[in-house]
C-alpha cells in the first residue's frame, strides 16, 4: 500500500491487506476469503485513512481475518467484539470502527448485538455466517438451518435458525442488509453499510466448505433455497434513521462540559457541644418513613458542632417496603468501627423498625434509652430506659423519624436544638425543611 | 471544609480528579452509587460514561476505551466480578491499563446484595484463567477510597494492567465526616509510555525488557498501526504458538508485577514496642482492629497493628519483617480466612514462627472491636 510517501501531494490507497502476511489462511472454498477481500474493495473504494479504521474480530476462523488488513486491529473474547466496538467507538467517534463476526459470536454475543442495534452505535457489523462452527469442528450454531446435519445434529437439527437481520432491525439499527459471499455487488454495498451513520450490519451468507458443504450436500443455490424457505430476504431490508449514539452523548451533554464535577456540601463548625464520648443512636422505622434523610440531618447537626459522625443504613432490597435503620455515632473524635451492637439510644417508629432491632434491644443496658411510639411499648422488654411518645393522631408518620430525633435531642442535650433546625434548614428542599421544623416542635413538646 | 460523605463518592472524585474519561458499569448493589456519580459527573470533564446491557458488556466497552487511550474505570460486586473474569483475563494479556472497583458483599452467588463481606480477596487474584498476577489495593478509611483510586490509576498506566480497588459495602456506602481539603491527597497524575517509533515501525509487544510494560500507541493512533490481540501473540501482535515467543511473553506478563511488587507494596504500620501480638487485617475491618488496638492499648495492653493497603501483590517485606517481630499474629477478615493463607505462607518460613489464627465473621455483620480484643 502506498500510504506513507515522503511528500504525498495526494494519498491513494491501493490496498488495505497486510503486506506481512499474503495468503488466508481459510479452506478451499471458504466464503471468508471472498468477503475479506470484498471488504479490501470497499475500503479501497472509500479511501479511508487506514489510521481512521479499526478492525474488531470476534472467535472462530472469521477471527483470523484481522491479520490480513493494514488497519487498527482488536482481537478479543468470544461474542464480545460488538461491546469492544461500542467501547471504541464511545471513547472515539472519529473511528471507522468494523466488526468481523460468525454466527457462532452472534449466538454467544447476541446480547451485544441486540443492544448495539438498539442504542443505534455507529459501528459496522460484518456477519460471516456460514451456518455451523467451523473452527471447533462442525457443531450446530443459532443460524443452522432446521433439519440440518451438524456434529452435534445427528438426527438433524432440531431448533429453529435465528433471523439476525430482523432481531437488529426490530431493535433500531440504522442500516441492515443481507446477501451472500457470491454477491458481485457486495464492495459497493459493504461501503455503504460503513458510511451508514449508526449501527450497520450485513448479513452474509456463506458455504463452510469443511464441514456443512459435506455434511449436508449443500450448495450455493441449496443455500439460496433454505434462505427463500426461511422467508429471510436478501438484499436492504432495514434503514432507520435514529441518532448515533456516540454523536448524541457529545451533543446532549455539551452544555455540561466544563461545569465543575461534583456539587460540594461544606459544612462549617457553628456551634459547641459538650457532648466528651461517642454517642450511638439507631433509628428503626419503615421504608419511605424518612429515616436516612433524617439520620443524616442529624449527623450533618453533629458535624456542623465540631463533632465527628457516621451513618450507614440497614434496608431490605425492595427499597418502598419493609425496614428502614440508620445506625449513626456522633463522637469528639474520629470514629473507626461504624457497627452498633448496642445502641446508646434507641429510637423504635414502626413495628418493622421493631422487628430488626431485636438483638440491639436485648444488649442494651440501665445507661441506654429507649424511645417509643406508645403502640408499641407493649412489645418493647428492654433493661434500658423506656421514654415513651405519644404524638396525636394526626401526625403524618414520615415526620415520626424527626419527631424521635428532636426528643432526643432535647432531651440528652447532645447537641444544641438549633443546630439541628440549622441544618434542616440548610440541607433539606424548602417545603421537606418546613415538615421537618414542624415535626421538631412535636418531637420537643413531647419531652417537654 | 467538612463534608458528610461516602466512599462511592470519594472514588468517584478521586477517579475524575486524576483525569479518568470513560466508565461503564451496570446497575448492581453495592457498587451502583459509584455508576450514578460516574454517569452525572463524567460529562462535565468532557469524559463518556455509559450503563451497558450487562457487566460482560461493562468491562469489554472499558477496555475498548483504554485501548483507544482513554483512562478508564469500571466498578460492580462480586456476581459481576464474576462474569468479568474472562475478560480480566484479556486485560491482562492485552496489557489494558484499566481500574476495576469491586464493591464486596456477601457471596457466593447473589449472596447477600446489601451485606459487607471481604470474601472475593482470594477471587480478584486468581480471578483470570492462566493465573496471572494482578495488583489490588484495598482502601481502609473515606481518605483512602480517594487517594488509593488515584493511586490504582497511576499502577495501571505504569504498568499497563487491570488494578482493582478492593472495598466493600460498608467503605463505600457508609456516610463519614471528612475535612476534604486536608485529607484528600492528589496524586500527580501518570501516564502510560507512549511510543515513540517512527511511523510504520510501531511493534505494540516488543517486550525487550521483560519486566517493562511495552509503550502504548492507541487505536486510532495517527502515525502507527495497532494491532491488539487476546491471543498468544509476537512482538507485531500476530497470533503464535512458536514455543520461545509464547514463553516469552507469558513470562512477561509475570515479571512484570513480579519483579515490581516490592516498589507496589503499601501497608500502614503501627508497631508498639514490646508487643508480642501483631493484628493484620485490611478495608472496613482494619477500622474495628483501629478501635480494638487503641482500646486495648487503653487498657494497658501492648499490641501492634498492621493496615495492608496493597492486597496483591502481597506486601511481601513489609509483612516478613512485622511477622518476624512478634509471637502471636490475629487476622481478622469477613471470611473464612482468605488472606490469612498469606500470612500463614510468610509466616512458615519465619524462624521462631509466629502463631497465626483469625477472627471471622460471615453472617453479613462487621467484626466487632470486642471481637478481636478477645483474641489478643
Amino acid at each position: 500500500m502506498s500510504t506513507h510517501t515522503a511528500t504525498p501531494l495526494v494519498t491513494t490507497f491501493a490496498t488495505y491487506r497486510n503486506p506481512e502476511i499474503a495468503k488466508y489462511p481459510f479452506c478451499p472454498g471458504c466464503g471468508h476469503s471472498t468477503i475479506n477481500d470484498q471488504l479490501n474493495a470497499a475500503l479501497v473504494k472509500l479511501q479511508l485513512d487506514p489510521h481512521k479504521v479499526v478492525i474488531v474480530t470476534d472467535i472462530g476462523c472469521v477471527g483470523l481475518s484481522d491479520q490480513y488488513f493494514a488497519a487498527h486491529a482488536f482481537h478479543g473474547l468470544h461474542g464480545r467484539s460488538v461491546a469492544y466496538a461500542s467501547g471504541i467507538k464511545l471513547a472515539n467517534p472519529e473511528l471507522k470502527v468494523i466488526v468481523l463476526m460468525g454466527d457462532g459470536g452472534c449466538g454467544i454475543g447476541g446480547h451485544h448485538l441486540i443492544n448495539a442495534a438498539r442504542r443505534n452505535v455507529g459501528i459496522t457489523v460484518l456477519v460471516f455466517n456460514n451456518l455451523n462452527f467451523g473452527m471447533t469442528g462442525g457443531q450446530h450454531s443459532v443460524t443452522t438451518p432446521h433439519g440440518a446435519l451438524t456434529a452435534t445434529t445427528r438426527g438433524g437439527n432440531l431448533e429453529r435458525p435465528l433471523d439476525i437481520c430482523a432481531t437488529v432491525g426490530v431493535n433500531g439499527a440504522s442500516y441492515v442488509y443481507r446477501g451472500t459471499s457470491f454477491d458481485k455487488d457486495l464492495p459497493e454495498r459493504i461501503a455503504e453499510a460503513i458510511n451508514v451513520d449508526g449501527f450497520a450490519l450485513m448479513d452474509l451468507w456463506e458455504l463452510c466448505t469443511a464441514y456443512y458443504v459435506p455434511n449436508n450436500d449443500f450448495s450455493r443455490s441449496d443455500m439460496l433455497g433454505v434462505m427463500s424457505e426461511l422467508h429471510m430476504q436478501a438484499g436492504e431490508l432495514y434503514r432507520a434513521g435514529y441518532p448515533e449514539l456516540a454523536s448524541a452523548y457529545r451533543a446532549q451533554y455539551a452544555p455540561t462540559r466544563s461545569k465543575t464535577p461534583f456539587t460540594r456540601k461544606p459544612l462549617a463548625r457553628e456551634f459547641t457541644t459538650r457532648l466528651d464520648k461517642p454517642l450511638r443512636v439507631v433509628i428503626a422505622g419503615s421504608a419511605g418513613g424518612k429515616v436516612k434523610s433524617t439520620a443524616t440531618v442529624f449527623a450533618q447537626a453533629a458535624i456542623r458542632c465540631g463533632l465527628f459522625a457516621t451513618q450507614r443504613d440497614d434496608y431490605p432490597t425492595t427499597v418502598m417496603s419493609g425496614h428502614s435503620l440508620s445506625e449513626i455515632i456522633i463522637a469528639p473524635g474520629e470514629i473507626f468501627y461504624t457497627g452498633i451492637p448496642r445502641p446508646d439510644v434507641l429510637a423504635i417508629i414502626s413495628p418493622e423498625g421493631l422487628g430488626q432491632v431485636k438483638a440491639q434491644l436485648a444488649e442494651m443496658g440501665e445507661s441506654g434509652t429507649v424511645y417509643v411510639l406508645a403502640e408499641l411499648e407493649s412489645k418493647v422488654q428492654t433493661r434500658a430506659r423506656k421514654i415513651i411518645l405519644r404524638p396525636d393522631g394526626k401526625t403524618n408518620r414520615k415526620a415520626l423519624a424527626m419527631m424521635a430525633v428532636a426528643a432526643f435531642v432535647k432531651h440528652s442535650r447532645c447537641m444544641p436544638l438549633e443546630a439541628l433546625t440549622a441544618s434542616v434548614r440548610a440541607d433539606q428542599r424548602a417545603d421537606v425543611a418546613e415538615e421537618s421544623l414542624k415535626a421538631i416542635e412535636t418531637g420537643i413538646k413531647l419531652v417537654e | 471544609m467538612y463534608e458528610f460523605i461516602d466512599g462511592a463518592e470519594l472514588i468517584a472524585r478521586g477517579a475524575i480528579d486524576i483525569g479518568c474519561d470513560f466508565f461503564a458499569g451496570y446497575p448492581i448493589t453495592p457498587a451502583s452509587p459509584i455508576l450514578i456519580h460516574m454517569l452525572r459527573e463524567l460529562p462535565k470533564v468532557g469524559g463518556v460514561g455509559i450503563q451497558a446491557e450487562d457487566e460482560i458488556a461493562s468491562i469489554s466497552m472499558t477496555i475498548g476505551a483504554a485501548m483507544t487511550g482513554a483512562r478508564a474505570m469500571t466498578a460492580t460486586a462480586g456476581p459481576g466480578i464474576s462474569l468479568y473474569s474472562e475478560n480480566i483475563g484479556l486485560a491482562l494479556m492485552g496489557e489494558v491499563p484499566l481500574v476495576i472497583v469491586d464493591v464486596q458483599r456477601l457471596g457466593p452467588a447473589t449472596g447477600g446484595a446489601t451485606t459487607v463481606a471481604q470474601g472475593d480477596v482470594q477471587f480478584l487474584r486468581w480471578s483470570t484463567s492462566g493465573g496471572y498476577p494482578v495488583i489490588a489495593l484495598c482502601p481502609s478509611d473515606a481518605a483512602e477510597c480517594y487517594t488509593l483510586t488515584q493511586h490504582a490509576f497511576n499502577l495501571a498506566e505504569r504498568f499497563r494492567t487491570p488494578v482493582f480497588l478492593a472495598t466493600d459495602k460498608e467503605t463505600v456506602m457508609t456516610q463519614g465526616t471528612l475535612d476534604t481539603d486536608a485529607a484528600l491527597k492528589h496524586l500527580t497524575p501518570e501516564r502510560r509510555t507512549r511510543t515513540v517509533a517512527a511511523p510504520g515501525s510501531f511493534l505494540p509487544y516488543p517486550l525487550t525488557e521483560p519486566a517493562t510494560a511495552p509503550p502504548f500507541a492507541a487505536i486510532g493512533d495517527a502515525q502507527n498501526i495497532v494491532r491488539f490481540t487476546t491471543s498468544t501473540h509476537d512482538e507485531r501482535g500476530m497470533l503464535t504458538k512458536k514455543p520461545e515467543k509464547v514463553e516469552r511473553l507469558n513470562n512477561h506478563l509475570y515479571e512484570k508485577i513480579r519483579a515490581h511488587a516490592a516498589e507496589i507494596e503499601m501497608v500502614r504500620y503501627d508497631p508498639q514496642d514490646g508487643a508480642e501480638t501483631l493484628v493484620v487485617s485490611f478495608g472496613i475491618t482494619a477500622r474495628s482492629m483501629q478501635e480494638a488496638v487503641a482500646d486495648a492499648r487503653a487498657d494497658g495492653q501492648r499490641v501492634s497493628q498492621l493496615i495492608v493497603q496493597s492486597l496483591w501483590p502481597v506486601p511481601e517485606n513489609a509483612l516478613r519483617r512485622a511477622l518476624a517481630a512478634h509471637r502471636r499474629i490475629v487476622v481478622p477478615e469477613l471470611n473464612h480466612g482468605q488472606y490469612r493463607l498469606e500470612i500463614e505462607r510468610i509466616a512458615y518460613a519465619l524462624d521462631p514462627r509466629p502463631a497465626v489464627s483469625g477472627v471471622n465473621r460471615v453472617d453479613g455483620e462487621l467484626i466487632a472491636p470486642r471481637q478481636i480484643q478477645d483474641a489478643l
